[in-house]
């Protein structure tokens, strides 16, 4: 593994029309970390994570993802680098053309390295990684519920035996049973496969439960970063409403034990 | 760059006692650069043989499932071996030959099935095809009986959509086809000294046939489509859900409107096309016999009888409520996925055009006494 972070974001900025959404933003995350973003609604969070993926380009400051600059080197290197990452997007977007069991192959399937035999038994594999059945496979993703469809999706994402998952919203539209089900899904993959995890979150049960670190996004910026209990020191106004709210409260005290 | 390349390259190399050595990093990435080799060294060692993991870094699902592959889906005798590394090659082993290969030969029965699947999809086609026809017809009675109700916002909306905008395309396009028409006829009426019937043929070809089917073609590519396009995304997102949830009928909002505007505004454009395609001929005729402007207007009520404008505006009603029936028909039998929205977008073209020249061969027989000079 490299020493230096796996995301590094440098003086951040982006504007929207006149809108500006970060301003000079700054955020390291190192290996093998859990990271949750959080920020109000509109604060930029899954803009920061699409500038991660490369979808979107800041108006000023650098991205670098495993040391290189995301857009550094010729396009074969730069193919190879998005090839170590996964994303899950926020509705799963699984291909709806192609069977779940499809969806899983394709990103391997275009890399063109693995036999037919191979092919079958990786996706056999990932969907046990995910908890799923094979008879799953030849599913259609219109077929799928809603947890389903994350949980395929997350198998696709690991298909390429990613370093780095990025997560945006894992546990949105979940019901809580399947929500703490994801979660123990993603830290017991973590802990498996040694990746490091960017997510963006609301929920506070999740980020309780999965985040090493936690990244507060608000006033254009990173405001804090650090460990649950670092977090809930600082008296950032938002901070404070998003953590020690009601509902905030309640969800910590179910993970008490956890920190 | 070099010293962020995580590991070494795997390499793999066969000892004097026999005994197989692996080394370096046994990743997806690391494997992918040089794998052919790869394969064909790991296919030429014997399938008895000792595998040595001491000097092996990472190995991934990838590489357990590769090594998994050659060693012909049995362990071997392995030494060395890390407990997670272990522990990965046995995922493999467990979920290996759970997802049978798909697929089978395509048989007799088989072709059975397909042509029984094909008629009862045209049964069923044809079932709600005639089911979205009556909805119509009840759903114009409902408004006869509540006049408040009457969708007329969508109505004009949609007569703008598809009138309105419409009007470039088909003037460019019948202009166009007048100026050929007109030039071909020319050419072989001035062999014959013929000139003057150049009127009679523009005349009767455009405003009778070419102008409402012309029309009907680009209609159905254009508005056609869209609107198969449109009631299929909203399939997709729910919002027809949403609207029958709020008690608002589906057929009433979204599929009546539709059918009544391009029944209104299909007779208008063929009007507008017909009357640019004749000036087209009438451009060409000039050019071509120096037929005047004055000479071209005063002909053409004398030599086709008003009975064939009828005939060509009723063509386009007819063929505009084929057009918006269908391609509603097809619209909210989309399923959601993209690829039914792309089958359901296409069908919606092909069958509103080749109904529409079905139809128009029964306009040709039902009104083959009529109107034709003889």
């Amino acid at each position: 593994m490299s020493d230096g972070p796996v995301v590094a974001l440098h003086d951040i900025v982006t504007r929207f029309d006149s809108n500006l959404v970060h301003d000079g933003l700054t955020l390291e995350i190192q290996a093998g970390e859990i990271v949750a973003l959080v920020g109000g609604s509109g604060s930029g969070k899954t803009t920061l994570l699409r500038h991660i993926i490369g979808l979107t380009r800041p108006a000023a400051g650098t991205v670098r993802l495993f040391g290189e600059g995301l857009r550094d080197g010729s396009v074969h290197e730069r193919i190879a680098r998005q090839r170590r990452f996964g994303v899950l997007f926020q509705q799963g977007a699984l291909f709806s053309a192609l069977t779940v069991g499809e969806n899983i192959a394709f990103p391997l399937k275009e890399l063109g390295v693995a036999t037919h035999a191979e092919l079958r038994d990786l996706v056999a594999l990932k969907l046990a990684m995910v908890e799923m059945e094979p008879g799953h496979a030849s599913l259609m993703p219109a077929e799928l519920s809603g947890g389903m469809v994350k949980r395929a999706a997350l198998a696709r994402a690991l298909a390429l035996e990613p370093e780095l998952l990025l997560l945006d919203e894992p546990t949105a539209g979940l019901d809580p049973d399947r929500s703490a089900a994801f979660v123990r899904l993603i830290r017991s993959l973590h802990h498996e496969l040694g990746l490091t995890v960017v997510l963006v979150t609301h929920d506070v049960d999740t980020l309780a439960a999965l985040a090493t670190r936690i990244a507060v996004l608000a006033e254009r910026r990173i405001v804090s970063f650090g460990t649950l209990e670092e977090t809930l020191a600082q008296d950032h106004p938002f901070i404070q409403r998003f953590f020690l709210g009601e509902h905030g409260r309640n969800a910590l005290a179910r993970h008490g034990g956890n920190h | 760059m070099a010293e962020h390349r995580p590991g070494a390259a795997p390499v793999i190399r066969v000892a004097a006692d026999g005994k197989v050595l692996l080394a370096g990093d046994w990743t997806l990435r690391a494997l992918s650069a040089d794998l052919p080799d790869l394969r064909a060294r790991l296919a030429q060692v014997p399938s008895a043989a000792h595998w040595d993991f001491t000097a092996v870094q990472r190995l991934d699902s990838f590489g357990a499932a590769l090594l998994w592959h050659a060693w012909k889906r049995r362990w071997p005798i392995a030494e060395g071996l890390g407990e997670a590394q272990r522990r990965v090659i046995e995922r493999v082993a467990a979920s290996s030959g759970k997802l049978r290969p798909g697929g089978a030969r395509f048989g007799v029965v088989d072709a059975i099935i397909l042509l029984g699947r094909a008629l009862l999809g045209f049964r069923s086609h044809a079932l709600g095809f005639i089911a979205l026809f009556g909805q119509i017809f009840l759903d114009l009675a409902h408004l006869l009986r509540y006049p408040r109700e009457w969708p007329l916002r969508e109505v004009s909306a949609n007569i703008h959509k598809v009138g309105v905008k419409a009007m470039p395309v088909t003037a460019l396009v019948g202009f166009l086809i007048g100026v050929v028409l007109s030039y071909l006829s020319a050419l072989q009426l001035k062999i014959f000294g013929a000139d003057i019937f150049i009127v009679n043929i523009l005349g009767l070809g455009i405003i009778r046939e070419l102008g409402p089917v012309l029309v009907s073609v680009l209609v159905a590519g254009r508005s056609g489509s869209a609107m198969t396009a449109q009631l299929g995304v909203m399939r997709v997102t729910e919002e027809i859900d949403a609207l029958a949830a709020m008690g608002i009928s589906r057929s009433l909002r979204l599929v009546l409107p539709k059918v009544l505007a391009l029944t209104l505004a299909m007779p208008l454009l063929v009007l507008w096309t017909s009357a640019v395609a004749l000036l087209g001929g009438w451009v060409s005729a000039r050019l071509e016999l120096d037929l005047s402007l004055g000479f071209f207007v005063q002909t053409l009520p004398a030599v086709v009888p008003i009975s064939n404008l009828y005939i060509g505006l009723a063509k386009g009603a007819v063929f505009g409520f084929l057009i918006a029936l269908i391609a509603c028909h097809f619209g909210l039998r989309v399923r959601p996925n993209t690829e039914s929205l792309s089958v359901n977008t296409t069908a919606s073209v092909v069958t509103a055009i080749t109904m529409v020249i079905l139809a128009d061969a029964v306009f040709a027989i039902a009104t083959r006494s009529i109107g034709v000079p003889t």
